[in-house]
């Protein structure tokens, strides 16, 4: 039966590992496993199992790559344990082969520490508050933990407000601590989001997008209306502007930009500033 | 190899348990029952009906559990919600396939994508992939299968009715070789997706 033969031969070439470089920008699927530059030269045209012997073996030098979400490390390979583009970023300076991770759309938000998140306060207890940022746990908040903030002088938080803060613990062993100060003990606009505005939750994809360097769809919105806008990493956005029905159509953009192309966009920028 | 079989549990082992024989004309599922499984009371017994729908579930989860990186998640659960909007034949299959997408949108950190593939061999031993509710009526065996995406490995199989050694491998490999156009299909509708934004 010649089937199995030709059926074999395509399980090998969807099963072969493909060099990082050559899938950058590409969707790739749980379970493919990619090559590291330094792996690519000793594959060799033998592919299927041939190496060429080289006699100077330890002079190879080993570049140093760092595995970012969606990828484990797999022996010598990485392995891809999202769905998503594959990204890669060189390295500032100094060595290393640079960060090489999977850009995905995912809804679900996992704690990482140092990122800036929009948390609810659930609970007050003692000298913590209970803050729900979204993930499988509430993270824990201490009151210290904000500018000024002294055993004596307690920093006016209820039950129900916003607070901005970052992850200082987050892994999965843990429960997430965040606080609303920097390093050098300063706010930077951490702490306690004020009255009014509005609170709503969007793709993690879509944060990532407008958090971007050369994202113009901000400095567009500012031209149309005058906001204060807080973007949370946990995919949750705060927005406020003069009126409620000013506030109302910017949630709506934001929550629209995810599927709209810049063309749509500016339209509806043009036919609102008419307006 | 009659009756309905599950390679990952037995159903009845226990001493003093009993199951109703399914003879022509009974319209009713199937039933088990277990006596006797506590020690303090007096008296005790379990009745199990409609085993089918637990079985399915638990068939779905086995394979999810052996693809899903469940260490990086501790203290969570991951719950998958399947509601059949029309059942046209091959309906564990399908459901394989759904939860893998679901749990690929989720985003949920996997270590392989799996999909599931019916086949149905008939009196003559014809091997119909995919078979529609009547085909699988009609025929004397159905086999599903979940294979994996990295070496197409059988991950679990779930058969009903008369079949012979040889024919288990020829529809694993027939299920094996259609496996591919199924995860064609994934990586086809997952880049459609991605190239949206």
């Amino acid at each position: 039966m010649a089937e199995p033969v030709s059926v074999a031969a395509e399980y090998l070439a969807g099963s072969r590992a493909r060099a990082a470089r050559t899938v950058l920008g590409q969707v790739v699927l749980p379970g493919e496993e990619l090559l590291l530059p330094e792996q690519e030269d000793a594959e060799g045209p033998g592919g299927a199992g041939e190496r060429p012997l080289s006699l100077n073996a330890g002079a190879r030098s080993r570049v140093r790559v760092v595995c970012g979400p969606g990828l484990r490390r797999c022996g010598d390979r990485l392995l891809v344990t999202k769905c998503g583009r594959l990204r890669h970023k060189e390295p500032g300076s100094g060595s290393g082969g640079g960060v090489y991770w999977v850009d995905s759309q995912q809804k679900r938000y996992v704690p990482v520490k140092g990122d800036h998140v929009i948390g609810i306060v659930t609970a007050k207890s003692g000298d913590i508050f209970k803050v729900d940022v979204g993930g499988s746990e509430p993270a824990s908040l201490s009151y210290l933990s904000f500018e000024g903030a002294t055993k004596r002088n307690r920093p006016n938080v209820q039950v129900g407000d916003l607070i901005y803060g970052q992850f200082v613990v987050a892994n999965k062993d843990m429960e997430p601590e965040m606080v609303c100060i920097d390093s050098c003990g300063r706010a930077n606009g951490m702490g306690v989001i004020g009255q009014d505005g509005l609170l709503f939750k969007v793709t993690l994809g879509l944060i990532r997008k407008l958090l971007a360097p050369d994202c113009e769809i901000i400095q567009e919105m500012g031209k149309l209306y005058p906001l204060e806008i807080v973007f949370g990493m946990n995919g949750r956005i705060w927005v406020k502007a003069k009126t409620i029905q000013q506030t109302l159509i910017l949630a709506n953009i934001l929550e629209a930009c995810e599927h709209m192309t810049s063309d749509q966009r500016k339209q509806i920028f043009s036919r609102l500033a008419e307006s | 190899m009659e009756e309905e079989m599950h390679t990952d549990a037995k159903i009845r082992a226990e001493i003093g348990t009993g199951c109703s024989p399914r003879g022509p004309g009974c319209s009713l599922r199937h039933f088990a029952c277990e006596q006797n499984l506590l020690s303090r009371p007096d008296g005790s017994a379990s009745f199990l009906q409609g085993v089918a729908e637990k079985s399915r579930e638990r068939l779905i989860r086995n394979t999810c559990e052996a693809v899903v990186l469940g260490t990086l998640h501790p203290r969570t659960s991951i719950t998958v919600v399947l509601q059949v909007v029309s059942d046209a034949g091959s309906l564990l299959a399908c459901c394989l396939n759904a939860a893998c997408m679901a749990l690929v949108d989720a985003g949920v950190p996997m270590r392989a994508l799996f999909c599931g593939v019916t086949c149905a061999l008939d009196s003559d031993g014809t091997l119909v992939l995919d078979p529609t509710s009547k085909q699988e009526k009609e025929a004397r065996a159905v086999l599903t299968f979940a294979l994996d995406s990295v070496e197409r490995k059988l991950l679990m199989s779930s058969t009903k009715g008369l079949y012979s050694d040889s024919e288990l491998q020829q529809c694993l490999a027939a299920a094996q070789a259609a496996s591919q156009h199924v995860f064609r299909f994934y990586r086809e509708s997952l880049q459609r997706r991605y190239s949206k934004s």
